[in-house]
């Protein structure tokens, strides 16, 4: 895995406990491991968005599951980050209207004026670029997931508009 | 205009809130059902509804839930399909936005009529702020009282949660979902059993996509004769289609089954004709995984009779001349459009989607995906259109899950009508270098190079 390269400071403060009792709460008492998906997902949010082997690991043991349970379904799911991303990843939804919408410019647009290439993060973290498959935005494209929201109809100026509202830090990232 | 059953309360400000909801009528068909129908009733009228699952197969919801297993005694779970995730279609994620509780409403009603104490929506990561919206109605359903032990002073009792994914298409197909949803990769299971009789954790279980449980309510509330008098023959009530792609008017609309595709898409009401009135090209009519229409069989079937939008009138001909109303997902290419590259983007999109358990889907989609890039980027032979045809007949119906026939028949289809593209990016590779070469010379006035 490639998340062994990289090392994280594990940290189950107070509040994601209490998420994920609660996210464990939604199954049987024996059947703790469905919650595995939804406590994956906590956990990466409150860990700058990526996950270690030694934080995958500390899930496991949450979920009184075993570690290679816990890599094998990582290794599955895109949305599972096993390297430090940029704390503002840019998504870019290359599939079906999109496509056809000029999303493959719109990200090459995005490359250029962060300096850099699809799949990387610029070196103050502050930013990472990649593509990825249908986000179901179809009628509202070119578009782009950013934490927990869309941004759709994209055009440069957009682009332009989100990369200063992020270095102004005025973009939010997760519905509380 | 048109009869509305998902839509009609949807642009009342602040339907999302569970006060507003209420006040507009809604959970009135779990009052309905608890107080006054047994399980079984509720059921029948969704047979007589003549409902067919939204998703994409079309399959009866009333017959789906009959199969159900009662006998074993074992817990059965309502598992609703929010996956949404084949390209075209968004159709789900507008009910789950601005509605909520109407899919809140539909899963307990439908819960109620399979026997079920413990249901989930299982909805795709991607659509966080979605779930979060879903989190906050549930909370809300919970309060007041419609969830949660003994609903309504009955002896009936349903726990609801929202369950999401985390970015995986094949989350959609219902046993890959219930693998997901017991905290796996999402690999579909082999059928039989069927869910109804072993699902998750074994246990009897129904998946029904999010439109196909939001049409409950107005069923119960109604009935399912009146529903079944909307729409056109085995093409009851109406549908939602999330319409992209080259028109002036992309979104979500609501029809009634049997107006037709010209209609749809040239009406004020709905796609509002094509952008920049440029001539129709093609069209997918039912998400990605269909087949893709020529522009002479999308407004008239081969027969010369009007096409309409209806699962028999969409599907007429078989893939020769005709294609499927899927989930609806209807995208509208106009003459600037290159076939060969929207096709390559949708092998892309199967080969990165595809779980690599069965050898057809797993190597074909990726050989597929090579194929087409190299003939898209012009460095393709005329041996490799036959290649990319052999190849999708060597996966369709060899898989385990329906992912290999969606790989492959956007793949034929577009062989099929399309040949003469695929031969010009062969003979003609310095045009086709530039990624959007038919938006200036669009493909109608140079096909004539071909036959010199």
């Amino acid at each position: 895995m490639e998340t062994k390269k990289y090392k994280q400071n594990i940290n189950i403060t107070p509040e994601l406990q209490q998420r994920i009792d609660e996210l464990l709460s939604h199954y049987p008492a024996d059947k703790k491991k469905s919650a595995l998906l939804p406590v994956l997902h906590a956990a990466q949010d409150a860990h700058d968005n990526w996950l270690s082997a030694e934080l995958m690991d500390k899930v496991a043991e949450i979920l009184g599951i075993t570690s290679i349970e816990v890599y094998e379904v990582v290794t599955f799911y895109t949305m599972y980050n096993q390297k430090p991303m940029g704390t503002y990843m840019f998504e870019f939804c290359l599939t079906s209207c999109c496509g056809i919408r000029g999303a493959d410019d719109m990200m090459e647009y995005a490359c250029e004026k962060l300096g850099i290439k699809p799949g990387e993060t610029t070196p103050d973290g502050l930013f990472s670029v990649v593509g990825v498959q249908c986000l179901g935005a179809c009628g509202y494209a070119p578009m782009m997931q950013l934490g927990d929201f869309y941004k759709e109809h994209l055009t440069r100026e957009k682009i332009d508009q989100i990369i200063d509202d992020c270095k102004a830090g005025k973009v939010i990232l997760h519905d509380k | 205009m048109a009869t509305k059953i998902l839509l009609d309360k949807i642009n009342i400000p602040g339907i999302k809130s569970y006060d507003v909801y209420r006040e507009n009528g809604g959970y009135a068909s779990v009052e309905k059902a608890l107080k006054t129908m047994a399980p079984d009733d509720i059921t029948e009228q969704v047979k007589a509804s003549g409902l067919r699952g939204r998703g994409g197969a079309g399959f009866p919801v009333g017959l789906k839930w009959s199969f159900i297993d009662k006998k074993s005694g074992k817990p059965r779970h309502l598992v609703c399909n929010a996956d949404e995730s084949e390209p075209g279609t968004f159709k789900d994620r507008y009910l789950m936005e601005y509605i909520p509780h109407l899919l809140i409403e539909g899963m307990i009603t439908a819960s109620y009529a399979l026997g079920a104490n413990l249901s989930y929506i299982y909805i795709r990561g991607e659509y966080m702020w979605v779930f979060k919206t879903l989190e906050r109605a549930i909370k809300e359903a919970y309060a007041a009282g419609w969830l949660g032990k003994n609903i309504l002073g009955t002896d009936y009792s349903l726990d609801l949660h929202v369950h999401c994914g985390a970015g995986a298409y094949i989350c959609g197909e219902e046993t890959a979902l219930i693998e997901s949803l017991e905290g796996k990769r999402g690999n579909p299971r082999i059928k039989p059993p069927f869910p109804a009789v072993s699902g998750l954790w074994g246990n009897p279980t129904v998946v029904n996509n999010v439109e196909s449980i939001a049409n409950i309510p107005w069923i119960v509330n109604n009935s399912g004769d009146d529903y079944a008098k909307i729409g056109l023959g085995r093409s009851t009530g109406t549908k939602l289609i999330s319409a992209s792609g080259h028109i002036r008017k992309p979104g979500v609309y609501e029809i009634e089954m049997g107006i037709t595709v010209e209609e749809f898409i040239n009406s004020d009401e709905y796609c509002g004709g094509m952008m920049d009135d440029r001539p129709i090209k093609a069209l997918i009519p039912g998400g990605s995984s269909v087949p893709i229409l020529p522009a002479h069989l999308i407004y008239k079937t081969a027969n010369g009779e009007d096409r309409l939008m209806t699962y028999e009138s969409l599907s007429d001909g078989g893939f020769e001349s005709g294609s499927m109303l899927g989930s609806g997902g209807f995208i509208v290419y106009n003459d600037t459009a290159c076939i060969v590259r929207n096709t390559w983007n949708f092998a892309r999109f199967y080969a990165h989607e595809s779980c690599g358990q069965c050898s057809p889907c797993r190597e074909g989609t990726g050989w597929m995906e090579k194929v087409l890039h190299r003939i898209e980027t012009g460095h393709g032979t005329m041996d490799d259109i036959d290649l990319l045809w052999n190849i999708q007949s060597n996966i369709e119906g060899n898989t385990i899950c329906p992912l290999g026939d969606a790989a492959a028949w956007p793949v034929a289809a577009a062989i099929r009508h399309f040949r003469a593209e695929f031969e010009y990016h062969v003979l003609f590779p310095e045009k086709v270098k530039d990624r959007n070469h038919y938006v200036n010379e669009p493909f109608s006035s140079i096909k004539h190079l071909i036959n010199k």
